[in-house]
Order: C-alpha cells, then sequence, then structure tokens
C-alpha cells in the first residue's frame, strides 16, 4: 500500500523502531526562543551534557521583546533576564543566535521560511505550539514543551508516538477577499478545537494548491489551534520557486538533489488516511471569531450565536461563558461590534505578504476616531522590506503605529497588550480569555478585515468602506 | 524524577471545558528562567473571582484537578505544568488533553488521567456535595476512585504504555535515548549532505 506524505516524512527520520516503544525521531532542525529555552539549558548543565547538534539549531528572541525602542536596552528587568540568559546559553552551547537588533531577528516562525532553513521532507521542532507553520512547506513541524526541548539538545531526537493522518481536501476557489485565515478559522469552526487531536493533517485539493507560501503558512499555523499534531502541504513548484534564492537554501548540483528527493514527497494515490475532511472554498466568506476559543466564529456576515442554539449541554455553557467574558450579546450582528484596537502581526499574519495586503486597505483612508492600528511586522526583514515598499509610510499616513519585529500582541508578553474589557480585531491566532491581556477581548480576524476594521471602527470587510482618497487629490 | 505509582489527595472540580494553557498560566508569568516558582501564576485571572473553586477551602488544598475536555489546549508552555505541580497537583483527570500538554505532563512527572466524560461529571458532582472529598488515582491499576458506598465511583483510566511505564520507574528520557547513541550516530551517516545546518 502507498503512503502518505507525513508517513514518507516519517520514515525517513526514524532512527530506531521497538515495538512498544515509540519511535526515535532525527530532528532536522530545532529552533529555539528564550521563553521555552532557559530551564533546558539549566537541565544540560545540571546533568553535563553538552548541545548534540549546535550546526542544527537556530535562536532567535521574539516572544517578550519590546517593539518600540528595540535599539535600546530592554527596560523590563524580568524580560531583559529572559533575553540575556539566551545569549549567554547560545554563547555557551555554540549556537547560531540572531538577537535583538539582528537584521535576521524576528519571530521564529518566520525567521526560519526566509532564510531557506525550513525545507520540504525535514523534521523540525521548537517550544513554541506554532511550530506547524513549517509544515507549509511539507515538512513534519510540531511544537514541544521545554523537556523535550532540552531532549534535542542533548540528543537531536525525540521519542515520539506515531500519530494517525487525516487528509483536509479543500476544493474550488477561494472567493475575492477571502483569504487563508478565513479558510482555516472556517475549518476549526467545523471540527471544533479538540477534532485534529492525534493527527498529522495534509492540506489538499485545489484551494490549498492555489495558495501562495505565505497563505499556506497561515494554514499550517493554526493546525494546532484544532488540536492538530502537525498539519503539511505537499512541496510544489510554489515551493521550490519560493526556495530557490533563499539563503540557506541548497545551491548548484545540491538544488538539483534535494528538488529531486522533495518531489517524491507527495502522498500516493493509493495511500489511505485515518481520516478524511472535505470542505468547499467557494463557499467561504470572511470569517471571524465571537468567542473565546478559535472554533467560536461565525462568518463576519452573521450575527452573535444563541448559547442555547447549541445542541451539546457543554457547548451551550461554554458559549455562556464566552459570551459573559467577551461581553456582547446574542443577536448582535458581527458587523456592529465596535473594535479598541486592531493588530496586523504574528506568525500567522506578519509576513511581507499580510502586510502589503493590509497596506493596500489602509491607503488613502483613515483610521476610525477611538481606534488604535498596530502593525508587528513578523521580522526585521519583513520590516525592512515593508520600509523599501513604503508600506510603513501608508499605515503612519492613516494614522496607524509602526513598530519592531516580534510576537507582540499576539500574546501579550511585551508592553504591547490589552487593557481589561478593551476590545481587539486581530490577525494572531488565539483568542483565549486574556491572551492580548488581562481582561481584553480578541475577535480573530484576516488581514483585509482588521485592515478595514481599522477605518470603520467595527468588525467590517474591504467592501464596506467608502473609496479611498487618491494619492494625487490631497483631499480628505 | 520520583517514581509515580498511586495517588490520593483531595479533588477539585473544574467545571470548565477548553482550559487552554494561557488559563492555566498566562504568558506575563512565563519570565522566570527557573524550573520552579510558577505557582502565583497558576489560573491567575480566575483566582481574582471570590468564586473560583481554589479560593474555597478545602480545595485550595487539593493534589487532583477534574476537568471537563481540552484541558491544557493551545501554547506548548510546559509551565503550565509547573504551575499545577507547584501549586501542590500530581493528577490531572478530564475526558481529553491537548497533546503538547499531555506530553509534557509526562516528562515532568504529573499524571494526566483520561477518563470517560460521564466520569468526570460524576466526580464533579461527588465533589460539589463533599467538599474535601479524596480521589485515589492508581497508575499501577489504572484505576481511579472516589466515594463509598453504592454512589462510589469506579473507573479506568487511559494512559499510553510508554508514559505509564517511564512514570512507574521514575526514568529520565534523556538518558533512555542516550542508551542509544550509537543509533543516532549511525543515522546521522545517511543523512543527505543538502540538509541545511545553521553554522
Amino acid at each position: 500500500m502507498g503512503r502518505t506524505l507525513a508517513e514518507k516524512v516519517w520514515d525517513e527520520h526514524v532512527v530506531r523502531s521497538t515495538e512498544g516503544e515509540p519511535d526515535l525521531l532525527y530532528i532536522d532542525l530545532h529552533l529555539i526562543h528564550e521563553v521555552t529555552s532557559p530551564q533546558a539549558f539549566d537541565g544540560l548543565r545540571l546533568a553535563g551534557r553538552g548541545v548534540r547538534r549546535p550546526d542544527l539549531t537556530l535562536a532567535t528572541e521574539d516572544h517578550n521583546v519590546p517593539t518600540l525602542d528595540w535599539d535600546q536596552p530592554i527596560k523590563d528587568p524580568v524580560s531583559r533576564t529572559q533575553v540575556e540568559a539566551l545569549r549567554r546559553n547560545a554563547e555557551e552551547f555554540g549556537i547560531r543566535l540572531h538577537p535583538l537588533g539582528d537584521v535576521e531577528q524576528g519571530i521564529v516562525h518566520v525567521v526560519g521560511p526566509q532564510l531557506g532553513l525550513t525545507q520540504p521532507g525535514m523534521t523540525i521542532v521548537c517550544g513554541d505550539s506554532h511550530t506547524s507553520t513549517h509544515g507549509a512547506f511539507g515538512a513534519l513541524a510540531f511544537g514541544i514543551g521545554t523537556s523535550e526541548v532540552e531532549h534535542v539538545l542533548a540528543t537531536q531526537t525525540l521519542p515520539q508516538a506515531r500519530p494517525k493522518t487525516m487528509a483536509v481536501t479543500v476544493n474550488g476557489a477561494l472567493p475575492d477577499g477571502v483569504t487563508a485565515k478565513d479558510l482555516v478559522l472556517t475549518l476549526i469552526a467545523h471540527t471544533g478545537t479538540g477534532g485534529g487531536q492525534g493527527y498529522v493533517v495534509e492540506y489538499r485539493g485545489p484551494a490549498i494548491e492555489a495558495l501562495s507560501m505565505e497563505a499556506r503558512m497561515t494554514v499550517c499555523n493554526m493546525s494546532i489551534e484544532w488540536g492538530a499534531k502537525a498539519g503539511l502541504v505537499a512541496p510544489d513548484e510554489t515551493t521550490f520557486a519560493y526556495l530557490e534564492s533563499r539563503p540557506e537554501a541548497p545551491k548548484g548540483a545540491e538544488w538539483d538533489a534535494a528538488v529531486a528527493h522533495w518531489r517524491t514527497l507527495v502522498t500516493d494515490d493509493d495511500a489511505e488516511f485515518d481520516r478524511e475532511i472535505e470542505l468547499d472554498a467557494s463557499t467561504m466568506t470572511p470569517f471571524v471569531t465571537w468567542g473565546t476559543n478559535p472554533g467560536q466564529g461565525v462568518p463576519l456576515g452573521a450575527s452573535v450565536p444563541d448559547p442555547d442554539s447549541f445542541a451539546e449541554e457543554g457547548d451551550r455553557v461554554a458559549a455562556r461563558k464566552a459570551l459573559d467574558y467577551m461581553g456582547i450579546e446574542p443577536g448582535t450582528p458581527m458587523r456592529d461590534i465596535k473594535v479598541d484596537t486592531v493588530f496586523v502581526g504574528s506568525c500567522t499574519n506578519g509576513r511581507i505578504e499580510d502586510l502589503r495586503i493590509a497596506a493596500d486597505v489602509v491607503r488613502g483612508r483613515t483610521v476610525a476616531d477611538g481606534t488604535r492600528l498596530l502593525v508587528v511586522p513578523g521580522s526585521a526583514r519583513v520590516r525592512l522590506q515593508a520600509e523599501d515598499e513604503g508600506l510603513d509610510v501608508i499605515f503612519k499616513e492613516a494614522g496607524g503605529e509602526w513598530r519592531g519585529a516580534g510576537c507582540s500582541m499576539c500574546l501579550g508578553m511585551n508592553p504591547d497588550q490589552l487593557a481589561p474589557q478593551e476590545r481587539s480585531a486581530s490577525t494572531s491566532n488565539r483568542n483565549f480569555e486574556g491572551r492580548q491581556g488581562k481582561g481584553g477581548r480578541t475577535h480573530l480576524v484576516s488581514v483585509p478585515v482588521a485592515a478595514a476594521t481599522a477605518i470603520r471602527g467595527t468588525l467590517s470587510t474591504p467592501a464596506d468602506l467608502e473609496p479611498a482618497r487618491t494619492a494625487t487629490s490631497g483631499a480628505e | 524524577m520520583d517514581r509515580f505509582t498511586t495517588h490520593t489527595g483531595i479533588g477539585v472540580p473544574l467545571r470548565r471545558s477548553n482550559v487552554d494553557t494561557d488559563q492555566i498560566i498566562p504568558a506575563v508569568y512565563l519570565k522566570r528562567v527557573t524550573r520552579t516558582g510558577f505557582a502565583d501564576g497558576l489560573f491567575a485571572a480566575w483566582r481574582g473571582i471570590p468564586s473560583f473553586v481554589l479560593n474555597h477551602s478545602p480545595y485550595d488544598t487539593g493534589t487532583v484537578l477534574v476537568a471537563g475536555p481540552d484541558f491544557g489546549t493551545g501554547s506548548s508552555r510546559e509551565h503550565a505544568v509547573w504551575a499545577l505541580q507547584d501549586y501542590g497537583f500530581r493528577v490531572v483527570i478530564s475526558p481529553r488533553f491537548g497533546d503538547i500538554f499531555r506530553g509534557n505532563a509526562g516528562k515532568a512527572g504529573l499524571l494526566a488521567a483520561q477518563v470517560d466524560d460521564k466520569v468526570v461529571r460524576r466526580l464533579w458532582d461527588l465533589l460539589e456535595a463533599e467538599p474535601g472529598a479524596t480521589i485515589t488515582v492508581d497508575l499501577t491499576t489504572r484505576t481511579v476512585r472516589a466515594g463509598d458506598g453504592l454512589d462510589a465511583i469506579e473507573d479506568s483510566f487511559d494512559i499510553d504504555d510508554y508514559t505509564r511505564w517511564r512514570l512507574l520507574e521514575g526514568l529520565d528520557d534523556i538518558s533512555l535515548t542516550l542508551a542509544r547513541e550509537s543509533d543516532i550516530t549511525a543515522y546521522e551517516k545517511t543523512r543527505p549532505s543538502w540538509k541545511p545546518a545553521t553554522l
């Protein structure tokens, strides 16, 4: 019988397989950041162990770095201690680090792909659940805890039970204005937050094949939000074209050998998945969340659901708690919900393509009174490229804030946080209670919806906006 | 890691589903560089609410947490496990766990026992009717027990064989893997030259 893409990648990395034990998997790339690694390095020191393969390890600073005054020493002493611990550990163990201020610094899941370190068929881990992002290249990539970070540092392997496989086939084509983010939010509302648990998911079908690498990363990024171990997309010409010019991609004959191998990384026609889901992209619309987990979402054109409308008692209780926290009433049209802060950024939607889409919406318009627009590039490279293209000027002229690179308000570990009861429309991945700041209320949205919401002040799509001023008229 | 065989302690009913790791410990509490000292961040937002279960005695001395489905979803932060352990929990019972949380628990020595939804609801009812009631979780026989007489609750729980064995023996994963170092070295010789390196 044939094998799925995920099974092929898995099999290529099995160091040892023994009945009754998890497989021992080799790890091709280990990404490190400041928050989940200090205790792992301490563990190594306590046991007198070293890092087995510093040459397969890369560190950067992203989770708690400031996005203002990023060229100054970090003001928050606790954050600074954590970042300094990473710097000391990287030096002591000989690990390449891209620190704050370095041109390659940024969110770890933006940095790996843009350097070309993320390649098809690799195993990639990081002490961060959104490591699934790298699956967009046909890599098997998943988040791990700190004990596992220590394990990979010491051994370059991980014991892993073989997961089940699932296919999510998305047929048709996404309508104009509907993005990969809407696709994945629609999927999660369909499956629930636990629907992918225990599975490695392959996203496939015409709607997936039509996506850019950036958009595929958005889909794979949110695999964890419906509980999947990992999500991947088979590598194709889009993948190879993205990779070919990247600094860390293979060159010359090595490139040819790599591509020849990568072309074999597709699910065989006679392979069987443990579970299959089919969706139709052509029926999808801009999709937003109303609740406190990523599965609690509806089309933007719909209203806040009535908790009593859910079939399961557990869902009714969860919906009541969520609406109480979110401070919204059942039956309210989503478009009537007023937003205080719009956050464009994160490993879900902080790449250059995302910033271009946001700038296209904002260009020649003004951010609504009482609304704040925060634009945070996913990496320093993305920031520089956006500035080269003049995107920063478009955001600033509209009244938005242009920041340095990092995770920022996605998780509010740095000063970029919501105040209690403050409401955001966020291009990030989690609307959990308090995720963006204690008491903060998050609606997950696509990039075009975020940008349009900043202009109107209520949840909106670009189609809801008045025509923009033309650049030459200068008129308001 | 200490061996885990059986544990009896006060049960704490947490009547919530989808308790993600941001609820277990918010990100602002993740800045410590040690493995201990995270108890103050445990359920930080909810502990400000007077009705929250851990604000009431004798639940505040509980060691067995009984939660709804999808406990520990979201962020990979192992700090969630450390915070539960620092507070005093030895066991979490739920119908379904987030994958990464369950893995982290197994590594750090917190028992994540997966039971049927109905068992959780019966445990909740018992723990609310009799505050301070204890739950016994026996890893040797994979059983959870609480209450007595006709209303006694006894059921099996799920945990994968490998994690159970490691917890029972108190074994460290890294030592187990390093015992197979020759396999790792042999595998490394087969890696294609075009695979990327960071140095």
